[in-house]
């Protein structure tokens, strides 16, 4: 017991040569064990997800339960997608996110534009109030933005009912904003030289430079919007401009014993934001990083 | 002639900077205005559905509202909310999901990112893998784990049943979990020390999986910005791992911790999709939490200014949660 403490002793102290250099890699492999069954379990979901996808309807409810379908039904996702309105779901979803993810970036660029590089009259009591509206909770605006959208604006089962409550993003403005601020002075100073004014300047060198924060905010944004439910929940009706979430939900409770086609149906919920993910993972996290983005 | 061209030049100068300045202001109002019209769309944005929205709930909690605005009742509706049991029960349940989530969520995520930091071989895989419940849907991941936890047919009865166990009710399960314990010990606890059903439970081991990430991502960050001359330091003090883990990283993580615990807590008495997928709010209404009776009551019944009643307390509720975090724990938050 002494020994070993020792041992570790010199070992971390890097003087003597390392007698404990196995108790060292005995450590490694607890943690890639600790590690490994965690990213397992984490994982084994996704995984029970295609595979009960891919299994017939008997073999889902076979006991003991298979670990491999038998023989791969891929059909299972034909049916799924033909058993609801999944293309307009989806249509629909694109339709919204993209639009909410461009009117954020613009909004938010303007306001951000505005606070990064502008002297104005107010700008730390307007800048206060913009970080105010943090403090305000999503479930206390819930249903005063019901009352608004649906009987003052008339937007009951539209996708601007989806779109226009959001574009307004504190978080957008202030992460743009951060990174408006750390293009230099010198460069604006040019531009207005040639003439250049002040909205050319932020559309055609400002917004270029800052590519990466905007991918970032326009990640983030993309995937709330593709992952929204509550809200659309409560201010669609029918098919024809439900999104995606909304109508897997009302997919799950019209056929919830067919667990195969839930599954696909799940699959094909989730691919597009598992791929772009996958794709643009360094954007995701340090975007999350940096926002602290509501757990 | 030379006072008198002096008193010119002086003059002279007067009348440039004074220029200089009016013109200096005018730009700056100038500059005040476009800076003005950048900002609109977000203010007309932020103003209309954010700040007005907050007042016009509180607005909207002082009348009878059904389908339409009826008649003015005052205090009425947080009068019969005080002696409205469900709302008491939601708000227990709404407690319950913190303290079953939270503490477990940052645990693991400050363990696992501890880990992860590391200089070990696989983790950006390992990180790929523990991110990726987070950008999920909770829709879809909340059907897939109704799957898993089928009574009949799911998963984790079939892997009890193969080690012989009787099988559980899972998401139908009401009962609470100490009492099922007590049960099966052959005792009896009170029913108020019943505990959260496991219902309740099992949507909370869901959104630990589906949390975690973030846990993950927040504490690396914050593992990050720990400066390695620290750990080196301690280390030719003669410090051990654990040693350094305790005395080091931890209170320099503090910041971090008290973040998660913050943002954590509030974002746990939001959670709504899960719990819609996966239980509806049963069984026997143990998973109905404050967000769920707050949309049954004004979705599904359409009592509109009684919902708005519930949000308000909820709102206030959340608010002295957060200045009992503030209090009480951030004062022993170690900002260096």
């Amino acid at each position: 017991m002494v020994g070993a403490e020792t041992a570790s002793r010199q070992s971390a102290s890097g003087v003597a040569a390392r007698p404990g250099g196995s108790l060292r890699a005995l450590f490694r492999v607890a943690v890639h064990g600790f590690l490994l069954t965690g990213a397992t379990l984490t994982v084994f979901p996704f995984y029970w997800m295609l595979v009960t996808s891919l299994k017939s309807n008997t073999e889902v409810m076979a006991s003991p339960p298979t670990f491999w379908p038998k023989a791969l039904q891929w059909a299972n996702y034909g049916s799924a997608w033909a058993s609801a309105p999944f293309g307009r779901y989806f249509l629909n979803t694109v339709i919204v996110s993209v639009c909410q993810v461009v009117g954020v970036l613009v909004v938010a660029s303007l306001a951000a534009y505005a606070f990064a590089r502008m002297e104005f009259h107010g700008k730390n009591a307007v800048f206060t109030v913009f970080l105010a509206t943090l403090m305000i909770p999503g479930e206390v605006t819930l249903i005063p933005n019901f009352v608004i959208v649906t009987k003052w604006l008339g937007w009951y089962d539209t996708y601007q009912a989806q779109v226009v409550p959001f574009l307004g993003s504190v978080f957008a403005i202030f992460l743009l904003r951060q990174f408006f601020m750390t293009i230099p002075k010198d460069l604006e100073d040019a531009a207005v030289m040639d003439g250049c004014g002040q909205l050319r300047f932020l559309w055609s060198i400002v917004v270029p430079l800052s590519r990466p924060a905007l991918i970032t905010v326009g990640l983030l944004n993309f995937l709330a919007a593709w992952n929204a439910f509550l809200w659309p929940l409560l201010v669609t009706r029918g098919a024809a401009m439900r999104p995606i979430q909304v109508g897997l939900s009302a997919f799950s409770t019209d056929g919830g014993t067919r667990y195969a086609e839930l599954m696909a149906a799940s699959t094909f919920v989730i691919l597009p934001t598992a791929v772009i993910y996958l794709i643009a993972q360094r954007y995701f996290v340090e975007g999350i990083t940096r926002t602290g983005l509501k757990g | 002639m030379v006072t008198l061209q002096g008193e010119t030049a002086v003059s002279a100068d007067a009348v440039r900077e004074a220029v200089r300045v009016s013109g200096l202001r005018r730009r700056r109002w100038r500059q005040t205005a476009v800076a003005y019209l950048y900002l609109a769309p977000a203010l007309v944005f932020l103003t209309l559905f954010n700040f007005f929205p907050a007042a016009f709930a509180f607005y909207i909690s002082l009348f009878r509202w059904g389908l339409i605005q009826e008649e003015f009742v005052g205090a009425t509706n947080y009068v019969r909310l005080l002696t409205n049991e469900d709302f008491w029960n939601s708000i227990g349940i709404s407690v319950w999901y913190v303290i079953l989530a939270i503490p477990a969520e940052m645990a693991f995520g400050l363990g696992i990112a501890y880990l992860l930091f590391q200089p070990i071989r696989g983790r950006g895989a390992y990180r790929t893998a523990y991110f990726l419940p987070y950008i999920t849907s909770t829709v879809a991941a909340g059907l897939v784990w109704r799957w898993l936890y089928k009574r009949d047919g799911g998963l984790l009865n079939e892997i009890l049943a193969m080690m012989g166990l009787p099988s559980l009710l899972w998401l139908d399960e009401p009962d609470g979990v100490f009492q099922m314990v007590a049960h099966s010990l052959g005792t009896a606890v009170p029913a108020w020390l019943g505990g959260p059903s496991l219902a309740m439970v099992a949507v909370c081991v869901m959104s630990i999986w589906h949390y975690l990430g973030f846990y993950i991502v927040i504490y690396l960050a914050g593992l990050g910005n720990i400066s390695k001359e620290l750990y080196e330091a301690a280390r030719i003090d003669g410090a051990g791992e654990w040693q350094i883990f305790r005395r080091v990283t931890l209170p320099l993580l503090s910041p971090t911790s008290f973040f998660l615990l913050i943002t954590g807590s509030i974002g746990a008495l939001q959670a709504f999709n899960q719990i819609y997928v996966m239980t509806g709010g049963g069984p026997l209404d143990t998973t109905r939490t404050v967000l769920m009776l707050i949309f049954k009551t004004f979705y599904q019944q359409t009592r509109v200014g009684y919902g708005s009643a519930m949000a308000f307390v909820l709102t206030a509720l959340i608010l002295v949660l957060t200045w009992v975090n503030f209090r009480f724990v951030g004062r022993r938050v170690n900002y260096d």
